[in-house]
């Protein structure tokens, strides 16, 4: 299994760096979260219609570039290093891949192309809870002849108002059966409420459904397709999570360095080396447990495999993104306590995702069935 | 606990992978049975004649020193092929080799550093299993600061050379013929300057060698007294006084290729923890299996940590992920030790003739030394901060 990274893969990661480290920088980031549009119009633009960013993970068969995890995954990396305030995430990692593993033949057709080319963007809810199922529990469908009826409340659906549709679990009539539809956001009887976040960086709202027409799109959901787009999502969660921590290092060696105090660089001191050097083996443990994952997933490995894999890469995302916001902010010193420095976005970004699709403690027992049941007795 | 990965039959990799694996299946049997997951780091007491044993029974199957050029009697295997040996060697249960430090160490020293005829006297030795090194690098006064060596040595007019000093934590000296040395050829002589590297055997009686017993009791390690010691003329390794360069290239040697093969030991190890688990309950522990998740995790990033390393390219220079490798298996594997004597509970505190419980009872002391040699925690966050982070250079002699 070869860990480099392909000509390709490396152009896209540089060029996702040059563009995000100029167009999503401090100031930028600071300009939406502050303003009253959370989300960056214009640089979505830019990235899903002209860059087509969208497309890099999308089937070629749906008019995408065909490429593999590994490309997606560098993409997440950089937005989470520089905390893209766009439905990139939504559209991607939760919209399309949901899509492409839960929807039907027909539907994926009908929409991978739109999301490829930037014309549409898409999010879905991205519960605390490690099946992606629970967020059906207060919406329910009623089929009207071909057509679907939705009632009901869907929360925690990122980008909720900055997207044209929204993918929703519902449950489908009194058989307990749940479907996965989509909900147009300019359909009849859907309204949106955004809620503040600490980490304004990624906004949630929720949903309020009376008698809005939706669109089906799977044909049964399986555990299967299910347990493959969980199992995506953590990973580009994760991806995110390694561009963010690898950035409060990058931020913090910066600072140390410029830092005098007793008439040195602070940085010269082996209490502050040595914890900087922490945060490195955090972050590249991370990297290599990233790509590797992301390897792995290209190479058709079985989906129990894969899901464990990609629940145990989350988990260590958790903890390392979370020692390395900590610790920059520790290491800051006393303006690392300022809303005018930088490390408290990462600090309430790291603490705000540690419980997306899982917190710690579900991912962990995820991964422990699965290791305790795989070692051969 | 390998990883499901899809592999196109019949490269040259595979080929290897399968021909050892089939090998190891056929002659690890018999009285070599009973060496299976024995012998390794922690376990080097484990009947090392048998183990000499095995490293001829190897070289009979022309499986010793398969990454050397066939000129030197290796098979010269490529990296990607080194690995599947290691990973198959290891994953067969293969006994911690009595022969590393020859085939890993000094071996391809000399074939970079060596005169021909140190190669025609040395290498054959090496290949065949039947001459076993020891290395004399560690000093009571150069630890971490390995460049303080202390021992000297100094040529007789017939050419031949004279050693005085004490080596420490020269492991396996006991069981070795040979030993390799950096001494201070230079009187007056700092640091990494006026160092030379000199082989020598060991049985004469300028060599006395005493065993260090560690903190789990058995005596891996030793010291080695040096009192008047004879190297001959043509002991000398490269340059007279150029020997910390010689030293040093052993480093750049070692590209991470028998790392993977280290990692089936701790898949191994962890496949034990789980065996204790299932037998006492704690593995329906909550506490326990989240800490066995994590352990599980590490493993895996350890692997791939070491295919980044490998599909670096002939890029010498060492990667981040170089920079964090050692760091980060020590202190998984420590951690490992712990999780193995908490699993364990009270059974963990009697020494034991369970085979699996002594094992993880010899990882749980011997992994307190994991983090201490070839480079302590403290060096590495050194060198991973002023290499990986440019950070400011502590203060060297």
């Amino acid at each position: 299994m070869n860990l480099g990274l392909s000509e390709d893969e490396r152009m896209i990661a540089d060029a996702a760096a040059d563009l995000l480290g100029q167009r999503s920088d401090s100031a930028a980031v600071r300009n939406c979260i502050e303003g009253e549009h959370g989300s960056d119009t214009a640089l979505w633009q830019q990235i899903a219609s002209e860059l087509g960013w969208c497309a890099v993970g999308i089937d070629e068969a749906a008019d995408g570039m065909g490429m593999g995890a590994m490309a997606q995954a560098l993409l997440f990396e950089q937005t989470g290093a520089h905390l893209l305030c766009a439905p990139f995430f939504s559209t991607v990692a939760l919209g399309a891949n949901l899509l492409t593993h839960c929807g039907s033949e027909s539907s994926r057709q009908a929409m991978l192309p739109a999301v490829a080319d930037g014309g549409l963007s898409l999010s879905a809810p991205l519960p605390s809870t490690p099946d992606w199922r629970t967020a059906a529990e207060q919406v329910e469908a009623r089929s009207a002849g071909d057509d679907w009826r939705l009632d009901g409340q869907v929360d925690r659906v990122p980008d909720a108002a900055y997207v044209d549709a929204w993918l929703v679990f519902a449950r489908c009539d009194a058989q307990g059966d749940i479907g996965l539809f989509r909900v147009d956001a300019k359909a009849a009887g859907a309204t949106v409420t955004m809620h503040p976040g600490w980490d304004a960086t990624r906004c949630f709202g929720s949903l309020r459904l009376d008698d809005v027409a939706a669109e089906r799109l799977d044909e049964g959901l399986t555990l299967q397709g299910l347990s493959q787009a969980t199992a995506y999502a953590r990973l580009y969660l994760a991806a995110e999570a390694l561009g963010g921590a690898q950035r409060c290092l990058e931020l913090t060696t910066a600072y140390v360095m410029e830092r005098k105090q007793f008439g040195r660089a602070v940085g010269s001191f082996q209490a502050v080396k040595h914890r900087c050097a922490q945060m490195m083996v955090a972050v590249e443990a991370l990297r290599s447990g990233v790509y590797g994952v992301a390897r792995l997933s290209e190479q058709g490995a079985a989906i129990e495999h894969l899901a464990a894999e990609c629940a145990a890469v989350r988990l260590q995302a958790d903890e390392a993104f979370f020692f390395c916001a900590q610790e920059a902010i520790q290491l800051h010193g006393g303006v690392g306590f300022t809303w005018e420095y930088d490390p408290h976005l990462y600090f309430k970004r790291a603490q705000a995702a540690r419980h997306w699709l899982g917190a710690p403690e579900a991912l962990a027992e995820e991964t422990a069935d699965y290791v305790l049941n795989e070692v051969a007795a | 606990m390998g990883a499901p990965e899809t592999a196109l039959a019949q490269n040259p990799v595979d080929q290897i992978r399968r021909a050892i694996a089939q090998w190891m299946a056929e002659h690890l049997t018999g009285e070599f049975a009973a060496l299976r997951h024995r012998g390794g780091p922690g376990d080097e007491g484990a009947d090392p004649a048998l183990r000499k044993r095995w490293e001829r029974e190897m070289a009979a199957g022309g499986w010793t020193c398969v990454g050397w050029p066939e000129a030197y009697g290796g098979r010269g295997l490529s990296i990607d092929a080194q690995v599947a040996f290691h990973e198959e060697y290891a994953r067969a249960g293969g006994p911690g080799r009595m022969g590393h430090i020859g085939e890993g160490l000094i071996g391809p020293t000399l074939i970079r550093y060596g005169s021909d005829a140190q190669k025609a006297r040395f290498l054959p030795g090496i290949v065949e299993g039947r001459t076993f090194w020891a290395q004399g690098y560690s000093e009571p006064n150069a630890g971490s600061d390995l460049a303080n060596v202390q021992t000297r040595c100094w040529q007789c007019d017939d050419g031949s050379w004279r050693l005085s000093g004490q080596k420490i934590w020269t492991s396996l000296a006991h069981e070795s013929d040979w030993i390799f040395v950096l001494a201070r050829s230079e009187p007056g002589s700092k640091g990494r300057h006026g160092l030379s590297f000199l082989l020598l055997p060991l049985d004469q009686p300028g060599v006395t060698i005493r065993p260090i017993r560690q903190i789990s009791g058995e005596a891996e390690f030793n010291e080695v007294f040096f009192d008047e010691a004879v190297a001959e003329a043509d002991g000398l390794v490269g340059e007279p006084g150029k020997g910390w360069e010689v030293a040093m290239g052993l480093l750049e040697i070692e590209r991470g290729v028998s790392t993977l093969g280290q990692q089936m030991h701790f898949a191994h190890e962890l496949g034990l923890v789980v065996e204790v688990a299932r037998r006492n309950g704690a593995d329906r522990d909550p506490a326990f299996r989240a800490r066995l998740a994590r352990a599980w995790g590490g493993l895996r990033v350890m692997r791939y940590n070491a295919l980044r390393m490998l599909s670096g390219g002939d890029d010498l220079k060492l990667g981040r992920e170089a920079l964090i490798y050692k760091y980060h298996w020590s202190n998984w594997h420590r951690d490992l030790g712990k999780l193995a004597m908490d699993a364990l509970g009270p059974e963990a505190d009697t020494p034991s003739e369970d085979p699996a419980v002594r094992r993880l009872q010899q990882v749980f002391f011997f992994s307190r030394a994991d983090t201490i040699y070839a480079g302590s925690n403290e060096i590495q966050l050194n060198l991973i901060a002023e290499r990986g982070l440019g950070l400011p250079r502590e203060p060297r002699g």
